[in-house]
C-alpha cells in the first residue's frame, strides 16, 4: 500500500493492522515520532493525519492510506524550526526530551484552531500527553510564546 | 591489561578509531587555590591520564563522561570546559566517550561516611576523602546517579579547560615566539599583541608535543561568561525537532528487531513455553530461549511483540511473598533489635522527654521507575568484537556484564553510551543488556535491536523500596520537644549491589537518609533508627532512593507534632532548625510563598523541608479543597546547592522533580499478587498530567559551602509538604502514599 508521509509518497509491504507508530519507526526509518506505551496513554507517538493530532500507535496504517500524514520531522527541521519548536528552543522546555514530539505536534493542532488559547484550554488539550520528566510548567508557557510567534508571523 | 593502559597522551581513542596528531588534555593533578587537599582528586604522583579536551586540526573535541538522562548534564559538562577554555559552546563537538575507569566519579563516594553532610569538620572531611579513596582504588565507577555530576565534574572540567587553554597559549608562543603573559584566548582562538588569531585547531600539532600545562588556577565565578547564566542546552534543538537520537533511535544496516518476555515473577525461571504460534507469525525470524523466558526476533518492532505475546509460558512461582500484604507484613516485622540497621542520630533522651504524646505510622508503597523510553539496546556481536548501543548510567559494567555472557575479552566490548529518555533509577540496571547480549550472541553478525514493550518495561523494573515508618514524639507549652522516627524497609543497596554482584553486608544508609541529616539541631529529644527487612521482591534505586520514603515519614510527623503543639508550621521547623543554610532556605520559601497571609475559602498550605544529597530543599504548597476533590493550585520551593550554574535548566529540574514527587504521591504504587506486579501500563501509574500539574515557583540560594546536584533533592519535600497542605485545608491527615487511596484529586 501507499502511505504519504511529509509529502513524500511511500510504497510499503506490511499488514493493514500494524501502527502507523511501526511504520514510520521500523519501515521508513522515521524515528522522531515515540513509542512510550502502546495503548494512547502518553501522547509520545502523536502525529498529524489530515492536520488532526492522532496517536499513531492506535492507528492501524490501512486507516490512513490517501491521508497526508505529518511527522515532527515534517514540521520543521533544526535549520527551519516551526513557530512551535523555535517557541520549545526558546523557552528550554525539553529535559530528557522524549516526550517532546508528541507535546509538540499536540500543541501545534491545538494553534492551528485556536490561536490565543486560555490555560484551561491548554490543560484540556495536552492532558493526554505524559511528561516523565514533568516540563508541564514550561510546556504551558510555551504554548503561550508559541501563539504570539504565530500571530506575529 | 586495563583499558585506561591503552590511552597514551597523544593518542585518544574515540569508539575504535585512533585520532593521531592531536592533542588530549586531562587533569594530571588537581590542584587549585579552592581545593581542601584531603579531598585531593587523584593520588598523588598518579600519572593516570584523565581525557576530556581532544584539539586537533579540525575540531576542538569535549569528552564529557556523564550519561545524560535528561538533566542537561551534557551541556553542563561543555559549560564548565568551555568557560576556561575560552571557547563558545557552538565552536566544540561534543561526546560521550568511551567507558573508561579514568572517568570514575569522585563526586558519588564522598557521602557515603557517617557524617552529617552539613557537616565541614576536618574529621568529616577526612573520612569522605578517605572513602573517595578506598572508593576508587576498589570500585572504580563511572557512572552517573546520587545527584552527582556537578559536584564530580566542577573542578575537574574547569581544570581540564584551564589546562588546554595554558598549553594552547604555550604553543602558541612556542610558534611565534611572542611571550604566553603576552598571549590572551577567546572565541576558540589566541590573540596575540599584533591582532593576529590563530585557531586552536590551528595549534593542535604544536601543543601535541608540549608537556601540558599543570599549574592552573581557575577564574572566579565573578569573572564567569558562561556558568551562572542562563545557557541554551546543546541538545535543545534536537530534543524540540525529533532529531535527538536516543537508544530506541538507533539505525544499523541490516538490522532485526527483538522483544522479551521473561517471568513477571522477577527472577523466577520458566517451566516451558509454546511457540507454535509465534513461529509461524508473518516477521518472526528466530524464537530463543533466554534467562527465564523468551525473546522473539523479527523484521519490525511490533511484529515481535505480537509474536511474544502469543508465546504460552508456565511461569515458575516467584520466590519472594506472592501478595502483596505479605510484603508489608515482612516490614512489619523487622521492628526489632536484630534487625537494627542503624541510629545514625540520638540526642538527648527521647524516651525521658515529657509532654502531650503523638503516635502517628506512615507508609511509602513500591513505585516504578517508567521513564517514557522503555528500555532499549542494540547490539551486533562478532567472533572479535561486541558492539552495544544504549543509554546506561554505570557504563563499564554493562561492557562486564556482556563480556561475561559473550565470552569476549572485556576489551573487546565497547559501549556507545546514548543520550537517554529519562531514567529516575532505571538505567543503573543490567536487565535489558544482559539479554541483549544473550540475543546479540545468537544471532552472531546482525545487528539487533531490543525494544522492550511498556508492559514488559513495568513488569520487569525494579521499583522503590517499600517503606514503613514508625514515630512518636512530645509536644510541651507550644513546642515540639520530641521526635523518635524508626524506619524500615527491605535494603535497596543490597537488592541493587546484588545483582552487581557485590555482596553487602553492611548497613545501608538508604534506609535512614532523608530523615536523620535534616539539622534540627535544637530539637532537643531525637532519634532516628532504621531497620532492615529480609530481601523482598527486588528493588532499585528510584530517584532520590531512600529520601523520599523516609522524608515523607519524618517531616509528616514533625508536622503532627507541630499542629500538637499549637505552633506555626514554618515558624517551629526555623526553631528547631539549627543550621544556618537551611534556616534561610525555610525562610526563603515563606517569604516567596506569603506564608501566614490569609487564604481564600477551602485553601490550605503545608511547608515541608528535606535535606537529601547535601542539599536542604523547603517546599510550601497550596491546595483548594474543592467538591471535586483536592486542586493543587501552587508550590514554592527554595533549595541551596551553593551555586546554581545554569539557572534555566536548575529551574526546570526542581520544577520536574516536585511534579515528580508529587505525581507519584497522588496516584501511583506497585502492588503484587501471585508474585507479578499488578500495575501493566501508565493507566494504572500515570504520575502527574498537565492538567493537576501545579504553578511552580523556585528560588536557588547560594549560601552553602559546597556545590551540589539539583536532580533529587526536589522530590523528597513534596509528599509531605501536600499531606501536611491537605491537613490544613480538610483536618484530614495522609499517612500513607499514594494519597488517590483516601482521598480525591481534581
Ligand atoms: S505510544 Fe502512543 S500514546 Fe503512548
Ligand atoms: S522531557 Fe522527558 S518525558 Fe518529557
Amino acid at each position: 500500500m501507499d502511505i504519504t508521509v511529509n509529502n513524500q509518497v511511500h510504497s510499503i509491504d506490511v499488514e493493514g493492522d500494524m501502527p502507523l507508530l511501526w511504520v514510520l519507526r521500523d519501515e521508513l526509518g522515521l524515528t522522531g515520532t515515540k513509542y512510550g506505551c502502546g495503548v494512547a496513554a502518553c501522547g509520545a507517538c502523536t502525529v498529524h493525519v489530515d492536520g488532526v493530532a492522532v496517536r499513531s500507535c492506535q492507528t492501524p496504517v490501512s486507516d490512513v492510506q490517501g491521508a497526508k500524514i505529518t511527522t515532527i520531522e515534517g514540521l520543521g527541521t533544526p535549520d527551519a524550526l516551526h513557530a512551535v519548536q523555535q517557541a520549545w528552543v526558546d523557552l528550554q522546555v525539553a529535559q530528557c526530551g522524549y516526550c517532546q514530539s508528541g507535546q509538540i505536534m499536540q500543541a501545534t493542532e491545538l494553534l492551528t484552531n485556536n490561536a490565543a488559547p486560555s490555560d484551561q484550554e491548554i490543560d484540556d488539550w495536552m492532558n493526554g500527553n505524559l511528561c516523565r520528566c514533568g516540563t508541564y510548567p514550561r510546556i504551558r508557557a510555551a504554548v503561550k510564546a508559541a501563539s504570539t510567534l504565530m500571530k506575529d508571523a | 591489561m586495563s583499558k585506561l593502559g591503552k590511552y597514551t597522551r597523544r593518542t585518544f581513542m574515540v569508539g575504535a578509531a585512533a585520532i593521531a596528531g592531536g592533542v588530549a588534555f586531562g587533569v594530571y593533578r588537581a590542584k587549585t587555590p579552592f581545593e581542601n587537599p584531603l579531598g585531593r582528586d587523584l593520588p598523588i604522583g598518579s600519572a593516570t591520564f584523565n581525557p576530556w579536551v581532544l584539539v586537533d586540526a579540525t575540531a576542538v573535541t569535549l569528552v564529557l563522561p556523564h550519561a545524560d538522562l535528561g538533566q542537561g548534564v551534557h551541556s553542563l559538562q561543555a559549560a564548565l570546559i568551555a568557560e576556561e577554555l575560552d571557547i563558545e559552546i557552538d565552536q566544540v563537538q561534543t561526546t560521550f566517550g568511551a567507558p573508561d575507569k579514568a572517568y570514575y566519579n569522585g563526586g558519588i563516594s564522598g557521602e557515603m561516611v557517617p557524617f552529617m553532610p552539613t557537616d565541614d569538620s576536618r574529621t568529616a572531611e577526612f573520612a569522605r576523602s578517605f572513602a573517595g579513596g578506598a572508593i576508587k582504588a576498589f570500585m572504580p565507577m563511572m557512572m552517573t546517579g546520587g545527584s552527582s555530576t556537578v559536584p564530580d565534574s566542577y573542578l575537574k572540567l574547569r581544570q581540564a579547560g584551564a589546562m588546554a587553554r595554558e598549553t594552547l597559549k604555550a604553543a602558541a608562543s612556542a610558534q611565534t615566539g611572542v611571550p604566553v603573559s603576552n598571549i590572551t584566548t577567546k572565541n576558540g582562538a589566541v590573540h596575540l599583541p599584533d591582532g593576529e588569531i590563530i585557531p586552536y585547531t590551528a595549534l593542535a600539532k604544536r601543543a601535541a608535543e608540549l608537556d601540558p600545562v599543570q599549574d592552573v588556577s581557575l577564574r572566579p565565578s565573578s569573572q564567569w561568561r558562561l556558568l551562572g547564566k542562563p545557557m541554551k542546552r546543546t541538545d535543545i534543538v534536537a530534543k524540540s525537532t525529533g532529531t535527538q537520537e536516543y537508544g530506541i533511535d538507533v539505525k544499523a544496516k541490516d538490522m532485526v528487531y527483538a522483544t522479551v518476555r521473561v517471568n513477571p515473577a522477577k527472577g523466577s525461571g520458566a517451566n516451558s513455553f509454546d511457540d507454535t504460534t509465534a513461529k509461524s507469525m508473518r516477521g518472526v525470524l528466530r524464537v530463543l530461549k533466554i534467562k527465564n523466558g523468551a525473546a522473539v526476533v523479527a523484521d519490525n518492532t511490533w511484529r515481535a511483540i505480537q509474536a511474544v505475546n502469543a508465546i504460552e509460558f508456565d511461569w515458575k512461582p516467584s520466590t519472594y511473598p506472592a501478595e502483596q500484604a505479605d510484603h508489608w507484613a515482612a516490614v512489619e516485622a523487622s521492628f526489632v533489635e536484630d534487625k537494627l540497621n542503624g541510629t545514625p542520630r540520638d540526642v538527648g533522651a527521647v524516651d525521658q522527654a515529657q509532654g502531650t504524646e503523638v503516635i502517628a505510622e506512615y507508609r511509602s508503597p513500591y513505585v516504578a521507575h517508567a521513564p517514557l523510553e522503555p528500555l532499549s539496546a542494540t547490539i551486533l556481536v562478532k567472533e572479535d568484537r561486541v558492539d552495544i548501543w544504549t543509554g546506561h548510567q554505570i557504563q563499564l559494567a554493562v561492557e562486564e556484564k556482556i563480556a561475561a555472557i559473550t565470552g569476549h575479552d572485556v576489551s573487546n566490548v565497547h559501549l556507545h553510551n546514548m543520550f537517554i529518555g529519562g531514567s529516575f533509577g532505571h538505567r543503573l540496571e543490567f536487565l535489558n543488556i544482559e539479554q541483549a547480549a544473550e540475543i546479540g550472541n545468537a544471532m552472531r553478525g546482525t545487528p539487533v535491536k531490543l525494544t522492550y514493550s511498556r508492559e514488559e518495561d513495568f513488569a520487569q523494573d525494579f521499583p522503590r523500596h517499600i517503606t514503613m515508618g514508625r514515630g512518636r514524639g512530645r509536644v510541651d507549652q507550644g513546642r515540639v520537644v520530641a521526635l523518635d522516627l524508626e524506619l524500615a524497609a527491605p535494603s535497596v543497596m543490597a537488592s541493587q549491589m546484588g545483582r552487581m554482584g557485590i555482596n553487602m553486608p553492611m548497613p545501608d544508609a538508604m534506609l535512614h537518609s532523608g530523615a536523620w541529616e535534616n539539622p534540627y539541631h535544637n530539637l532537643e529529644n531525637l532519634r532516628i533508627r532504621s531497620y532492615k527487612a529480609d530481601a523482598l521482591a527486588p528493588v532499585s534505586s528510584w530517584r532520590s532512593v531512600g529520601a523520599a520514603p523516609n522524608g515523607f515519614a519524618f517531616d509528616s510527623l514533625l508536622d503532627e507534632l507541630i499542629h500538637a503543639a499549637g505552633a506555626d508550621p514554618l515558624e517551629e521547623r526555623i526553631r528547631l532548625m539549627g543550621h544556618d543554610t537551611s534556616v534561610k532556605v525555610l525562610e526563603a520559601v515563606g517569604e516567596m510563598s506569603n506564608w501566614g497571609a490569609p487564604l481564600g475559602p477551602n485553601k490550605g498550605r503545608g511547608v515541608a523541608f528535606v535535606l537529601s544529597f547535601g542539599v536542604p530543599v523547603a517546599e510550601v504548597v497550596e491546595v483548594t479543597n474543592t467538591s471535586k476533590g483536592i486542586k493543587i493550585d501552587k508550590v514554592w520551593v527554595a533549595c541551596d546547592v551553593g551555586q546554581v550554574l545554569d539557572p534555566v535548566n536548575f529551574e526546570n529540574l526542581v520544577q520536574g522533580g516536585v511534579v515528580y514527587g508529587l505525581g507519584h504521591a497522588i496516584n501511583s504504587e506497585i502492588t503484587y499478587s501471585g508474585g507479578h506486579a499488578d500495575q501493566r501500563n501508565f493507566w494504572d501509574a500515570e504520575g502527574m498530567r498537565i492538567a493537576q500539574c501545579p504553578e511552580i515557583f523556585v528560588k536557588g540560594l547560594e549560601n552553602a559551602s559546597k556545590i551540589r546536584g539539583i536532580g533529587e533533592p526536589p522530590v523528597p519535600p513534596a509528599a509531605p509538604a501536600l499531606a501536611n497542605a491537605i491537613f490544613a485545608a480538610t483536618g484530614q491527615r495522609i499517612r500513607e502514599m499514594p494519597f488517590n487511596k483516601f482521598i480525591d484529586f481534581v
